[in-house]
């Protein structure tokens, strides 16, 4: 326990008090949240930020000379600049407002790919991928016949390194990849692997859906050309998103969504399309939603970056030593780089049970596929039990999941 | 512990009774039967259950014999160990009004499920604590659709989501 001390420096640990829907009971116990991957709780800042907007600001923006609609239009160009900041892209052009990752990669599949995939063409994605990194992809490659080629990993979870560059070619015409994975926490060797990519001129996307949250990010320093994530999973609203793109490529892209404020000018022989990032953004936004995602990373950025990358670092390794201890428990995903993820099974406690289990005891986990069915394959599992780990948890959260799990294995003994 | 635990204990050992696990661990009837005539995939996407149900009806419209294959959570492996138990020997139509006793008895516990359909219920009663698990009921009921949809003869799978 003392090195763990450490780790709840003053800041990091007194986060959870910002987070209300943290204290409560679940099931007659204190909750234990640990499905943050799968959506983190928001602070009250976030969620005050919302209500005063909707209470206060709200109108339609870029549409009116009204005062209310100013104050949104400035709401919420507020927040792409704060985006802009936060992940250190060169420009606010470069920063194109989505519903969350889904949207975010089938964007850049529909109009960075489709256009310029010819039938033997490849797009190069991993074992890990989350389904919205893989399905967008089958449906460009069925489009264009262009064939999606697939990296395979070992059984610790992590890319065969040597394997992806064997596959990574000069008929790739893109790479996508996540920072880090969903199911496993592992993280990518992106440091690598995106300069390699490069020196081959092609084009990298990264899935950073379960990067953002966890640890400080540069696009530029990265070097990619898409970063695609969600506001959900990093203590904003639901039903938000980002697509970082560089500009010269978005604006070679024709359209995703054709509708009102991506246009200039609109008549029946032909339409001016507005410019970046709005030629991407069809319709009314959400507007509120965005101005959540705002205050989400001034929240984020007064803890800092790094000191949570450092806290959850020693948290995971506090998680999978005490879940490592359990007799007969089974961790899936042994990466030597990760981020605050464990899949696990116990004996052979099936994952919808263990997770029914604990929910009793107040501990919210993930079971099933993750949206990763292949990697439930590779790993032979229909399903596991994940914990994921944000900057509010610690080391009590890990002793309670512990304990939890104990009560499974005896009610199954 | 105190008394909330031993209370939450308490629905905990409802859910998993002693008949409920020994038949996940040792299912009844699990395998493949010869020249099925009915067959049903049952799928329950939430928790990545698959079943697959086959069961050979013969000339008199009895179920001669069941059997399922496949993988999932302790209650949905029980449920369809104890639906082929239950069904060998039973005529097609007594069958299925076992379905609507079953889904009715962890859907709708106000009703009187003691009705006499001469078929002994008596092992279902274990599935009784899924009531209190309203997001489990689907994996206790899925071998129940699945039977339902193999004998209108659909070919589709079905899925409880
Ligand atoms: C790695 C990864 N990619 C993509 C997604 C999809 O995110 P969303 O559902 O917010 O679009 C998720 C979230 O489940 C994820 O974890």
């Amino acid at each position: 326990m003392t090195q763990l001390q450490k780790c709840d420096q003053p800041q990091v640990a007194d986060c959870r008090q910002d987070f209300p829907a943290l204290h409560q009971d679940v099931n007659a116990h204190a909750l234990v949240y640990l499905d943050s991957a799968a959506s983190a709780q928001q602070p009250t800042s976030v969620i005050e930020a919302v209500a005063d907007y909707q209470r206060e600001d709200h109108a339609n923006v870029h549409r009116g000379v009204h005062t209310l609609s100013h104050r949104a239009t400035d709401a919420y160009e507020g927040a792409r600049d704060k985006i802009q900041s936060f992940i250190n892209a060169s420009s606010r052009s470069e920063i194109v407002l989505t519903s969350g990752t889904t949207e975010s990669i089938n964007l850049v599949a529909q109009s960075f790919c489709r256009p310029r995939l010819d039938p033997g063409d490849k797009i190069l994605i991993t074992h890990l991928e989350h389904h919205s990194n893989i399905v967008p992809w089958q449906i460009v490659c069925e489009q264009t016949g262009a064939e999606l080629v697939v990296a395979p990993i070992n059984t610790r979870g992590e890319l065969d390194i040597d394997a992806f560059y064997s596959l990574l070619t000069d008929d790739v015409r893109l790479l996508a990849i996540a920072q880090v994975s969903n199911a496993l926490g592992t993280v990518n060797p992106l440091r690598d692997i995106i300069p390699r990519a490069k020196s081959l001129g092609i084009p990298v996307l990264v899935d950073g859906a379960q990067g953002v949250p966890h640890m400080p990010i540069d696009v530029q320093s990265l070097g990619c050309d898409f970063y695609a994530f969600s506001g959900h999973k990093m203590f904003g609203p639901t039903g938000t998103g980002v697509l970082f793109g560089k500009e010269s490529l978005l604006d070679a892209m024709p359209p995703y969504q054709g509708g009102g404020d991506m246009i200039l000018e609109v008549s029946f022989d032909g339409t001016v399309y507005n410019d970046l990032p709005y030629k991407f953004e069809a319709g009314t936004p959400n507007i509120s939603g965005v101005v959540g995602l705002g205050a989400a990373i001034d929240y984020l950025s007064s803890v800092g970056m790094s000191r949570i990358a450092q806290h959850e670092g020693q948290l995971l390794a506090y998680l999978m030593q005490k879940l490592g201890e359990v007799e007969g428990i089974r961790l899936i995903g042994t990466a030597a780089e990760k981020s605050g993820v464990q899949s696990f099974l116990v004996d052979d406690i099936h994952s919808h049970d263990l997770g029914t289990i604990l929910d009793h005891q107040g501990v919210a986990i993930r079971t099933g596929h993750h949206c990763a069915m292949p990697v439930m394959d590779f790993f032979g599992v229909s399903g596991t039990a994940r914990a994921s780990l944000a900057l509010y948890n610690n080391a009590e959260d890990v002793d309670r999941l512990v304990e939890a799990v104990e009560k499974a294995r005896q009610i199954f003994a | 512990m105190n008394a909330v635990d031993l209370h939450s204990g308490d629905d905990l050992r409802e859910l998993y009774r002693e008949l409920i696990l020994d038949h996940a661990r040792n299912p009844r009837h699990f395998g493949k039967i010869d020249h099925p005539t009915h067959t049903a995939e049952g799928i329950n996407p939430l928790c990545g259950d698959k079943l697959r149900l086959s069961v050979r009806v013969d000339r008199h419209g009895n179920i001669a014999d069941a059997s399922f294959e496949g993988s999932g959570c302790a209650i949905s492996v029980a449920s369809a160990s104890l639906l082929t138990d239950m069904i060998i020997g039973v005529p097609v139509a007594q069958a299925l009004t076992c379905f609507d006793i079953v889904t009715q008895r962890l859907t709708a516990p106000d009703v009187d499920h003691e009705r006499d359909i001469g078929i002994d219920l008596s092992k279902i009663k274990a599935l009784d604590g899924v009531r209190e698990f309203p997001s489990r009921v689907k994996c206790a009921t899925l071998a129940w659709h699945a039977l339902r949809s193999a004998m209108h003869g659909q070919t589709a799978p079905v899925s409880t989501e």
